[in-house]
């Protein structure tokens, strides 16, 4: 066996999965899809005391359109977001982002909140997230309470839940008219983390950027807004070598994270690529 | 270190087990039900030489605790044909374009595409690649294995004529 030996525990209910996690005697870990942590049980990065195991609590894995926003349940996996005609139609960067998750006999079992929650700075949905400005819904031992996906991710896979809070649905703000979004990455091979990866989302009216977001993925330790974009282009004209102009003189300030396997050179190529691409296929898309 | 009595069905039938927590559904598969046609490579869900089908989901079952599997239905390739009968249309076509050199990644490979047939019967060429790219082939450079799942197509849809096998 190669996971080190742990307790688990699969409680009905969320109140006593709160319970055990806020049990200061143990060190306890939730346990959603299993398709990052088992990796991480198995190659013994991870020594928990116990696993809290969510996948026996009913009502956790739903895909609800309400006011305007949808709200995804904790334990949906990523295939069915990736396959939900609510998401499809209302937050399309969410399947089109999953298209890049690891492989389909992965996203069949791993979760989005898992995804969420886990924070790993080189995967797709964290960077959807603070991209949409979607909020998370969170239980603890004081009850419920939101957290700006902006705020959540405090560095390298680590978020501002408390250990004994459980995530519970992240809530995408829909798309507005006159939008468009792009998922863009570079990874060595389909499935593999990106290089470097950037989603976008732009909305145009009377041929000018009047909201653009950009987040690249797995250049820094957490999802990184790129706001100097965000600001050069929010009410300028609406065209491709404005887009350009702006991702190229962003990416000479970025602050990339140290990676063996990418020079900072590449890094910075890849991160100006894929943000331009990434804008630009929005602005298509927004027509 | 708890353990626990799981129940779960594999190929139909029931089995009751004692499991530490620590088990994975590979090993309970593998090592307790002695159904080693499921292949442990490079166990971190990374090769897909283990995938199962779990509620009729294709699993990792490297990554998949045996306590996670309580009350669930397993399949895998043990479970596809007879040991006498006739072989399953996906095998019959990995067997007919020889999808398969060393055969270590085969058992995954079929799996996932049982269940990529039983989802989709006519699947594009993209969703063929997807499923595929979830699973490590060092010998063949999957263009073998891709005309093995065109046949199992064919031979699915009961349709046998050899002037329709093209790709």
């Amino acid at each position: 066996m190669k996971p080190p030996p742990f307790d688990y525990v699969a409680p009905p209910s969320l109140d006593e999965a709160v319970a055990v996690l806020a049990d200061e005697d143990q060190d306890s870990k939730v346990l959603a899809g299993g398709q990052s942590l088992i990796p991480l049980l198995s190659l013994r990065l991870a020594y928990p005391d116990v696993l809290v195991d969510l996948g026996r609590i009913d009502g956790l894995g739903s895909i609800e359109h309400a006011d305007d926003t949808v709200v995804i349940g904790a334990m949906a996996t990523q295939h069915e977001a990736e396959t939900s005609h609510l998401l499809h139609e209302l937050c399309p960067l969410v399947p089109e982002a999953l298209a890049n998750v690891a492989h389909p006999q992965i996203r069949s079992r791993g979760t989005v909140g898992g995804s969420v929650a886990h924070g790993d700075p080189a995967a797709e949905l964290p960077a959807v997230v603070v991209a949409l400005d979607a909020t998370v819904r969170a239980v603890g031992p004081n009850g419920t309470r939101t957290i700006a996906a902006r705020d959540l991710y405090s560095g390298m896979m680590t978020t501002t839940l408390r250990e004994d809070e459980v995530l519970t649905s992240v809530e995408i703000p829909t798309v507005r008219e006159g939008s468009g979004s792009a998922c863009v990455e570079v990874a060595r091979r389909a499935g593999d983390y990106a290089m470097a990866g950037a989603v976008a989302q732009v909305t145009v009216e009377k041929g000018t950027f009047a909201d653009t977001r950009l987040v690249l993925f797995s250049v820094s330790d957490t999802p990184a807004r790129i706001d100097a974009v965000e600001r050069a282009l929010t009410g300028a004209e609406a065209k491709p070598e404005v887009i350009a102009r702006a991702t190229a003189a962003a990416a000479e300030d970025l602050d990339l994270l140290a990676d063996p396997r990418v020079s900072q050179d590449y890094a910075r190529h890849l991160a100006e690529v894929v943000a331009r691409r990434a804008l630009t296929t929005a602005l298509e898309r927004s027509a | 270190m708890s353990t626990h009595t799981i129940t779960l069905t594999v190929n139909g039938r029931e089995h009751t087990e004692e499991v530490e927590a620590r088990l994975t559904l590979a090993d309970l598969l593998r090592e307790r039900l002695d159904l080693t046609a499921t292949h442990l490579g490079c166990e971190h869900g990374v090769c897909g030489a283990c995938t199962v089908l779990l509620d009729g989901k294709p699993a990792r079952s490297c990554l998949t605790l045996a306590v996670q599997a309580e009350g669930a239905k397993i399949r895998t390739l043990e479970g596809l044909a007879d040991p006498e009968g006739e072989l399953h249309p996906v095998q019959q076509g990995f067997w007919e374009k020889h999808g398969m050199q060393c055969g270590f990644c085969t058992p995954g490979i079929v799996m996932s595409v049982v269940e990529l047939l039983e989802r989709d019967p006519d699947p594009s060429d993209d969703e063929i690649a997807a499923t595929l790219g979830g699973h490590l082939c060092r010998c063949t450079g999957y263009v073998k294995i891709r005309e093995a799942v065109r046949e199992a197509v064919r031979l699915r849809s009961g349709s046998h004529s050899p002037q329709e096998i093209r790709r």
